[in-house]
């Protein structure tokens, strides 16, 4: 089980029982950096060195108040998430590519499908890579200092896609034992303006829609040797079936209530958060809880149940930009990056 | 009920520039040729190659008599005596507190020139300076005025008046000092019921409008009581307002964030920061500011 390459910290455990989600782990807890005195201060998750933000005691109260009254600093109620922004085919040199802007949260992603050999244990399947590069964001992220987090973001993604059935990995096969097509998924964190797990998952799940692997044939001959084909035709490709990919829901516990989509002043106030990995029809397939702070049972179990049902409106939402982004084909204007 | 949208992006189309007064702006970017006369002085944001003069940031050119200077549109805070800033303690040190301003360097808050809480007028002992911390920590903001400009362009603040101090609950929004219209006064008390602190650096607070106005607390003590629910839709409504003049570069003052208050009063709280919401209540603003104009 992959554990988060974060500092050497206390491994927080959920006291009680509780069932655990198909795949899932129980806890991950991570250390954070002990504040001077007073509670409020002590708030404040620092997942393996994410760039937070510094809060007054003051702004903190205003904002843990205004969660308790279902009206957040920007207007928005706890279930509600910011307007998100999704592109995809942005990067021209990939087989799939996708934009997601998310508020102040830009997250670039590119798939890559290279032909490899499948794992040993999985002969006729193909799988996915998954990377991510978190330097572009603030001066204590570049080189080293983005490694903690990039692990821990790529870790994550691996336990939400371990789920057999959120990929359909046996189209990906080409020769048993022999070829198959390996997805490189890169994931570029170009800003960080909070809750990035949601956003990373939306844009992969985008991305994964987008992507376009070309159709290979195998010829055998009569030595026994045999040859991949491509076929002549650019167009012709096989797309991947999304309706099972996972989407990540991630659950602050600010207060007394938790929030969905947090932002990251938000993040500075919230003891403890969960992760939870949702897919359209509502089944969780992994749970993580992140932050310093402990979670009664209880809670656990309402924010399961909210991380349902906005997961669900999530992956309607994410399917209807899809498709309509989809059937307007080549008139689309692409916007990019300098729109 | 969870409510969650997307949408396409679209390139963003610059509001009608029918409304451009004072003849056009000479925009350059790094690199541009200003002029190739040499009889200019070069200014900030410029550089001489090749007996040209080229801009080296991006922003308006400005020229008074011979001199040729490039006034950046996004760039960090140059203090000015007498501004007042919005700043956040970064650091305490051994007898002043290091302020996050928003400019090159942090500034800097001596502790002699702070007021006491109750107001006392003293000079500060070592006992004080071991109770630092007690006054002001790291993370507090505060509202200080520019005393003075350190050689190497850091700023000396100082907060020696009952209305400048640590600040309480509210919400801090950060924009570019340039958006930050200069005024007689930064501390408008808003008429829909909230008060708001324009700094020139470019933070903004908003805050609840305090019911009487305490003089003997002198800044320190912060109410902690929970805002009632009228207030915090007037400071979401107010901070989402602001964030969608700044999407459009309108500069912010009393008058322009009052207007496109009213303007939005229509619709709900968190559908301001939706473009097609956006632009429609900033044209409307801009409209009632020209027209105010005359």
């Amino acid at each position: 089980m992959p554990v988060p390459a974060g500092r050497a910290g206390h491994q927080l455990w959920i006291a009680g029982s509780f069932p655990a989600a198909a795949g899932g782990w129980k806890a991950g807890g991570q250390a954070g950096r002990q504040g001077g005195s007073g509670a409020l201060r002590r708030c404040g998750r620092e997942a393996a060195g994410m760039a937070s933000v510094v809060l007054s005691e003051a702004e903190k109260l205003y904002i843990v108040h205004g969660v308790q009254e279902d009206l957040r600093v920007d207007g928005r109620g706890c279930e509600d998430y910011r307007c998100a922004e999704v592109e995809t085919d942005v990067v021209s040199n990939t087989s799939g590519s996708a934009r997601v802007k998310l508020g102040e949260t830009d997250i670039l992603v590119g798939i890559k499908a290279e032909m490899g050999t499948p794992k040993l244990e999985k002969p006729d399947e193909g799988y996915l890579e998954f990377f991510v590069d978190c330097s572009s964001n603030s001066p204590e992220l570049e080189g080293r200092g983005g490694e903690e987090l990039g692990t821990d973001i790529a870790n994550t993604l691996y336990r939400v896609f371990s789920c057999e059935n959120s990929v359909d990995l046996k189209s990906l096969c080409i020769n048993p034992k022999e070829h198959c097509w390996v997805l490189y998924v890169d994931v570029l964190l170009l800003e960080c303006g909070g809750n990035i797990f949601d956003a990373i998952s939306i844009a992969v799940k985008a991305a994964l829609f987008n992507t376009r692997i070309p159709k290979v044939r195998v010829l055998e001959d009569e030595e026994g040797t045999k040859e991949i084909e491509l076929s002549d035709d650019p167009y012709d490709c096989i797309r991947l079936n999304i309706d099972e990919v996972p989407c990540i829901v991630t659950l602050s516990k600010i207060g007394y209530r938790h929030v969905v989509d947090a932002t990251l002043q938000e993040e500075a106030c919230s003891l403890a958060s969960l992760l939870i990995s949702v897919t359209s029809k509502g089944a969780i397939t992994s749970m993580k809880k992140v932050g310093k702070g402990s979670l009664d049972p209880e809670s656990i179990f309402e924010m399961m149940e909210t991380g349902q049902r906005v997961g669900k409106s999530l992956h309607i939402a994410l399917q209807k930009i899809l498709d309509e982004e989809e059937n307007l084909g080549t008139s689309r204007p692409k916007v990019g990056f300098l729109g | 009920m969870a409510a969650v949208t997307m949408r396409l992006p679209a390139a963003r189309a610059p509001l009608d520039s029918s409304a451009l007064r004072g003849g056009e702006k000479h925009l350059v970017a790094p690199g541009d040729t200003i002029t190739t006369d040499t009889g200019y002085m070069r200014g900030h944001g410029t550089y001489v190659e090749d007996d040209k003069l080229i801009a080296s940031v991006a922003g308006v050119v400005e020229r008074v008599n011979k001199l040729v200077c490039v006034r950046a549109l996004k760039a960090r805070y140059n203090g000015e005596i007498g501004d007042i800033v919005v700043g956040r303690i970064t650091e305490v040190q051994q007898k002043r507190w290091k302020v996050e301003t928003n400019s090159r360097l942090d500034s800097v808050l001596l502790l002699s020139s702070i007021n006491l809480p109750g107001g006392e007028l003293r000079r500060k002992s070592a006992e004080d300076e071991l109770a630092m911390r007690d006054y002001l920590q790291e993370g507090d903001l505060i509202s200080a005025e520019v005393q003075s400009i350190f050689s190497d362009g850091a700023v000396s603040l100082h907060t020696r008046s009952l209305k400048y101090g640590k600040l309480a609950q509210g919400v801090l929004v950060q924009v570019s000092p340039s958006l930050v219209k200069r005024q007689k006064t930064h501390f408008h008390d808003l008429p829909c019921g909230a008060s708001v602190i324009l700094g020139n650096n470019g933070f903004i607070w908003i805050y609840p409008t305090p019911e009487q106005k305490d003089d003997e607390a002198g800044g320190y003590t912060a109410n902690l009581e929970p805002v009632p629910l009228s207030d915090r839709e007037v400071i979401s409504r107010l901070r989402n307002c602001i964030m969608a003049l700044v999407a459009h570069k309108i500069m912010l003052f009393d008058t322009s964030i009052l207007y496109c208050y009213e303007a939005s009063l229509p619709h709900q709280i968190k559908d301001i920061l939706k473009p097609e919401v956006t632009e429609e209540i900033v044209l409307e603003a801009r409209q009632r500011l020209l027209d105010s104009e005359g």
